[in-house]
C-alpha cells in the first residue's frame, strides 16, 4: 500500500541531502580556510600552536566527514553558525534577511506572472500580427537585458535625474512603515518581475496557441459560450500547467537574481548576506545560507506539485 | 418541395486561406422543418467542413469564400458575432466526431452542461433539474455523480451521450451530427445512433447527418446528398438513391455495401483508384478518372446539376439516362 | 549516409527562411568578428591604456564610445570585454555539452542503476538556481576566467544531460534498434548511426540557448566582482564601474550593456531559428 507523499518526501530529502554535500564540499575545497579568511595576511604571523588552537575553535581540525556531520547536526538544531565578522549568529542574520528576500521574490513572481500571462494572451490572440511581434519583442528584450543593467539604469535615472531614490534610506519592513517598504520594493520587484515575465510570456503564448486549436474549444464556441469566457475558462485554464511549471522554475532563478538586485538596491536580504559572506570568506554563513535557500527552493517545488493536482483533475493523487 | 426550408445552403465554397486550394465547391442542399438529411462522402470529400461552416466553426487556415447559409431568413455567414452566438447551442446545435477530445478536461461535466443554459439567458432554479433530466434521457446512470465528475472518468460512448445531452438541452430546431459514431466501438455505435434517432423523433427536430457510411445513414434520414471531391454529385430521397442511383459514384458506393441477400460467394465490388483531391479537379467531373462510363466530355467540363422533382444529379451520363 | 545529408541540407535551407534565425546569426557573427579583432589586437587603442588628458569624454571621432574615468577607450574595452565574455561562455558551454551529452546518452542508453544515479545527481543541481551554484564555485576556486568557465560549465551540465537523455530513451525503444541489437550490431555503431543524429538537433538548439544564458551569468558574476578583475575589461565589470558615472557619462553604461543585449538577443534568435529548422513539424510558434 502506497502512502501518498512518502516517495515525494524521500526525494525532497534526497535532494536536500545532495545539495548539502555539494555545498559543503565546494567550500572545503578552497585553498585557504576559515583561518586565512579571518586573519588574511596576518595568518603568516601565527605560531603553529595558535593555529592548532584556532583549528579547534573553527572546527576544522576534524576529518571532513566529522565536520560535515557536525555541521548538519548544528544546522538541524537551528544553530546555523556564527558570522565572525559581524559577531552575530547566522540564525539571527537569517531571521531578518530571509523575510526581505521572500517578500521580494513574491512581488517579483506575482508581477512577472501577471505581466507574462497578460502579454502572452495579447500576443496569442493574433499570431503573426504586429501585436504579436511587439509582444515577442518585449519577451526577447526582457530576457536579454541583464537585470543588473536594468537596475543600474533605473538607479541612474531615478536617483540622478529625478532625485527620487527610496532605496537610499534605511530599509523598512512592511510592519514598520508599509509605504516606505512598498517604495523600496517597487523597483527591485519590477526588475525581477520583468525577468520572470519573459519566459512566462513565451510559455503562455505557445500553450495558448496549442490549446486554441483543440476540439473542446470548438465545442465551447459551438455551444454559444461568449468568447471571453471561452478564452478564460476553456483556453487559459487548460494552458495553466506549462505556465505553472515555468513559474516554478523561474522562482528558482529569481532567488539567484535577487542576489544582484539586493546588492544594487541595498536591500538587506539573503542574497546580499550570501554575497557579503563570500567576499569575507565566511564559509559558515555561506553554507548555511545556501542551505536555507535550497530548502526554500525545494518547498516551492513541492508547492508547485500541489498546485498541479488542484489544476488538473486527471493527475492521480 | 413547396415547404420553406429551415436551413438552406447555397453554392457554398470553402478553401484554404494561404495558397488557396478549393476544398468545397458550389455545395447546395436544404433541410426542411422536421426533416433529416444526410451528407455522405469519403474522407476528404468536404462533408465535415461544409457542416462546420454552418455554425462558423471552421478551423484556422480555412475559410468560406462564396455562397450563403440561410437559416430562418438570416444568412449565418454574414451575421455579427453576437447574433451567431445566440444561435449556437440554442437554435442549432452540433455533435462532433471524437468524444475523447470534445469536452473540456478540467471542467466538471455539470458545469459544462449548465454553461449552455448560462450562455443563453441565464441559469435559474430549474436549470440543474433540466440538466439531470436530459442526462438520464441519454442513458447516463447516477446522474448526480456524473455532474460532479470530469470527462476522463467516462468512456467514449458515455462522453458522446453527454455531448448529445449538451446539444439537446435547449431543444434546438436543427441538430448537426458529424460522424458521431465513427470513433466508437461497433457495439456502442448502434446504441448512440438509436439514441439520437429517438431524441429527434420525440422533438420533431431537423437533423443533418454527416457520415461516410451509406449503410448507417439509410435508416436515419429522409433525404441524402452524396459528396465527392468537394462537390455534391447526387441528391434525392433515400428510396430513390438506394433503388435507382443515378450517379456512377453512388452506384459504386452502394455496390460496395455488404448486403444480407445475395450468394455467399459474391465479392464486394470496390471503386478502383483513390478519391480525387477537391482542388485538383478544375474543369472536369471529379469522378471521371475512376468512372467506367466516362467520356471525353467528362474530363473537360464540369457536369451541370440536373434536377428532376425531388432528386438531382451532376453527371453527363447518369445511370438510367437523362 | 544519404539520409543525413539530405536532412541537413534541408535544415540549412529552412534556417535561412527564418527571418529571426538570419537576423540572430548576423548579430552573433558581428560579435564574433568583434571578438576576433580583439584577440588579434585590432582595436583602436589598448583597452588598458589610460589617456589622462581625455577622462570621461563623450563619444567622438577619436573615441567612438567615449572614455571612462581612467581615460580608457570605451570602444576598445567593450570589444575586449565581449571577447572575454564569449571566451568564457563558449568554454563553459563546451564543457557542459561534452559532459552533458556523454553522461546523458550513456545514462539513457545503458539505463538501470547508472541512469538512476545520473538522473538523481543532476536533479539535485537542477533544483537549484544556477547563479548561486556558480557563485559558490567561483568563490572557492578563484577569479581567473577558466574558473568562471568551469563554474558555469558544471552548473549547466545537468541541462545537457537531460536534453541528451530524452531522445535516447525514445529511440531506444524503437523496433529497429532492437532488431539491430539482435542482429549483433555493436552498441557503438548503433549509438553513432541511430542515436546521435536524433540527439543532434535538440542539443544544437540548447547550445545556442545556453550560450546566451552563460553570457548573462558571466557578466552577472563579473558585475558582482567575482569574475575578471580590473584592469582587465569585462562587460559586467564595466557596467558595475559605470554605476557612479552613468548620470553624467551615459556612454560608460550604455555601450557595454548594448553589446551584452545584442549578443544575447542574437543567440536567442539563432536558437529559435535552429529549433524551427530542425524540428520535423517545421512549425514556428
Amino acid at each position: 500500500m502506497k502512502i501518498p507523499g512518502v516517495s515525494r518526501t524521500l526525494s525532497v530529502l534526497a535532494t536536500l541531502f545532495g545539495i548539502s554535500i555539494f555545498v559543503f564540499l565546494v567550500l572545503r575545497v578552497i585553498p585557504g580556510d576559515s583561518i586565512t579568511g579571518a586573519f588574511g595576511i596576518e595568518t603568516g604571523a601565527l605560531t603553529p600552536g595558535q593555529i592548532a588552537e584556532l583549528r579547534v575553535y573553527y572546527g576544522i581540525d576534524q576529518s571532513l566527514l566529522l565536520q560535515y556531520i557536525s555541521w548538519i547536526h548544528s544546522f538541524l538544531s537551528g544553530k546555523l553558525g556564527f558570522a565572525y565578522s559581524t559577531g552575530v549568529s547566522v540564525a539571527t542574520l537569517t531571521k531578518s534577511s530571509l523575510p526581505v528576500t521572500i517578500e521580494l521574490a513574491i512581488i517579483g513572481t506575482v508581477l512577472g506572472v501577471v505581466l507574462g500571462i497578460a502579454i502572452g494572451m495579447f500576443s496569442a490572440k493574433k499570431p503573426g500580427s504586429t501585436r504579436d511581434f511587439a509582444g515577442q519583442l518585449f519577451g526577447l528584450l526582457a530576457l536579454a537585458i541583464p537585470g543588473f543593467v536594468l537596475s543600474t539604469g533605473i538607479v541612474t535615472v531615478m536617483a540622478n535625474k529625478f532625485h527620487y531614490f527610496p532605496n537610499g534610506y534605511e530599509y523598512m519592513t512592511p510592519w514598520e512603515n508599509p509605504w516606505m517598504n512598498f517604495q523600496q520594493m517597487m523597483f527591485p520587484g519590477l526588475v525581477l518581475g520583468i525577468a520572470v515575465a519573459a519566459p512566462v510570456m513565451r510559455t503562455t503564448r505557445s500553450a495558448l496557441l496549442e490549446t486554441v486549436d483543440k476540439d473542446f474549444v470548438r465545442t465551447a464556441h459551438g455551444k454559444g459560450v461568449p468568447n471571453n469566457k471561452v478564452q478564460f475558462r476553456h483556453v487559459l485554464r487548460n494552458s495553466l500547467i506549462p505556465i505553472v511549471t515555468m513559474t516554478g522554475i523561474q522562482f528558482g532563478y529569481l532567488l539567484g537574481g535577487a542576489v544582484i538586485v539586493e546588492k544594487i538596491f541595498a536591500l538587506p536580504g539573503m542574497g546580499r548576506q550570501i554575497l557579503d559572506a563570500i567576499m569575507k570568506r565566511e564559509y559558515a554563513t555561506v553554507q548555511s545560507s545556501i542551505m536555507v535557500f535550497a530548502i526554500m527552493f525545494v518547498l516551492i517545488n513541492v508547492a508547485t506539485d500541489v498546485i498541479y493536482r488542484k489544476i488538473d483533475p486527471r493527475i492521480k493523487k | 418541395m413547396t415547404q420553406p426550408s429551415l436551413l438552406s445552403v447555397k453554392d457554398l465554397g470553402i478553401s484554404t486561406v494561404q495558397d488557396p486550394r478549393t476544398l468545397v465547391n458550389q455545395v447546395s442542399f436544404d433541410i426542411g422543418l422536421g426533416e433529416a438529411v444526410g451528407v455522405v462522402g469519403e474522407s476528404g470529400s468536404g462533408k465535415t467542413l461544409s457542416a462546420l461552416s454552418i455554425l462558423g466553426l471552421l478551423p484556422r487556415g480555412v475559410e468560406v469564400v462564396s455562397g450563403s447559409v440561410i437559416f430562418k431568413d438570416k444568412n449565418l455567414l454574414t451575421l455579427d458575432t453576437e447574433e451567431l452566438r445566440n444561435i449556437r447551442g440554442n437554435e442549432i446545435a452540433m455533435i462532433y466526431q471524437d468524444p475523447m477530445t470534445a469536452l473540456n478536461p478540467v471542467m466538471k461535466l455539470g458545469k459544462q452542461l449548465l454553461e449552455v443554459i448560462a450562455s443563453h439567458g441565464g441559469i435559474n432554479d430549474g436549470s440543474q433539474n433540466q440538466v439531470r433530466i436530459l442526462l438520464s434521457e441519454v442513458g447516463i446512470p447516477d446522474v448526480n455523480r456524473a455532474m460532479e465528475s470530469y470527462p476522463h472518468e467516462f468512456s467514449g460512448g458515455m462522453r458522446q451521450r453527454i455531448m448529445i445531452a449538451m446539444a439537446l438541452l435547449l431543444s434546438p430546431q436543427l441538430l448537426i451530427a458529424d460522424e458521431p459514431t465513427t470513433a466508437l466501438d461497433v457495439t456502442i455505435q448502434q446504441q448512440i445512433l438509436a439514441l439520437v434517432s429517438e431524441a429527434r423523433k420525440k422533438r420533431n427536430m431537423s437533423m443533418l447527418w454527416i457520415t461516410h457510411d451509406l449503410g448507417v445513414v439509410a435508416n436515419l434520414v429522409d433525404r441524402l446528398n452524396v459528396m465527392y471531391a468537394g462537390r455534391i454529385v447526387e441528391s434525392g430521397t433515400v428510396e430513390e438513391i438506394f433503388r435507382k442511383p443515378k450517379h456512377p459514384y453512388t452506384a459504386g458506393l452502394l455496390s460496395s455495401l455488404p448486403t444480407s441477400t445475395g450468394t455467399n460467394r459474391e465479392r464486394l465490388t470496390s471503386i478502383s483508384g483513390v478519391p480525387e483531391k477537391p482542388w485538383l479537379v478544375g474543369n472536369s467531373c471529379g469522378f471521371a478518372a475512376r468512372c467506367s462510363r466516362a467520356q471525353a466530355r467528362c474530363h473537360s467540363e464540369i457536369p451541370l446539376t440536373v434536377t428532376t422533382d425531388s432528386s438531382s444529379v451532376a453527371c453527363f451520363f447518369p445511370l438510367g439516362g437523362n | 549516409m544519404k539520409n543525413k545529408e539530405i536532412k541537413s541540407k534541408g535544415a540549412l535551407h529552412y534556417y535561412l527562411q527564418s527571418t529571426s534565425g538570419v537576423v540572430g546569426a548576423v548579430l552573433v557573427l558581428i560579435m564574433v568578428i568583434v571578438s576576433i579583432c580583439s584577440i588579434f589586437g585590432i582595436t583602436p587603442y589598448d583597452p588598458v591604456e589610460q589617456h589622462i588628458d581625455n577622462i570621461l569624454q563623450g563619444p567622438s571621432v577619436h573615441f567612438w564610445f567615449g572614455t571612462d574615468d581612467f581615460g580608457r577607450d570605451v570602444f576598445s574595452r567593450t570589444l575586449e570585454g565581449m571577447r572575454r565574455s564569449l571566451t568564457v561562455s563558449i568554454t563553459a558551454v563546451s564543457l557542459a555539452t561534452i559532459l552533458g551529452v556523454t553522461f546523458g546518452v550513456l545514462a539513457g542508453y545503458v539505463g538501470k542503476w547508472f541512469d538512476q544515479l545520473v538522473t538523481r545527481v543532476s536533479d539535485v543541481f537542477f533544483a537549484f538556481p544556477a547563479i548561486l551554484l556558480a557563485l559558490a564555485i567561483v568563490a572557492s576556486l578563484g577569479n581567473a576566467w577558466y574558473d568562471t568557465a568551469l563554474a558555469i560549465g558544471v552548473v549547466y551540465t545537468p541541462i545537457f544531460i537531460r536534453v541528451a537523455r530524452g531522445p535516447v530513451l525514445t529511440v531506444k525503444e524503437m523496433d529497429y534498434i532492437k532488431i539491430s541489437r539482435v542482429l549483433g550490431f555493436s552498441s557503438f555503431r548503433i549509438l553513432r548511426k541511430h542515436i546521435f543524429p536524433n540527439v543532434f538537433a535538440p542539443i544544437v538548439v540548447q547550445i545556442a540557448l545556453s550560450l546566451s544564458w552563460a553570457i548573462l551569468t558571466e557578466s552577472g558574476l563579473s558585475f558582482l566582482g567575482l569574475g575578471t578583475q580590473p584592469p582587465t575589461p569585462s562587460l559586467g565589470l564595466m557596467v558595475s564601474d559605470a554605476q557612479p558615472l552613468a548620470a553624467f557619462a551615459w556612454w560608460t553604461l550604455v555601450f557595454p550593456s548594448l553589446f551584452i543585449t545584442i549578443v544575447v538577443v542574437g543567440l536567442n534568435l539563432v536558437g529559435d531559428g535552429l529549433r524551427d529548422a530542425l524540428d520535423p513539424a517545421r512549425r514556428s510558434s
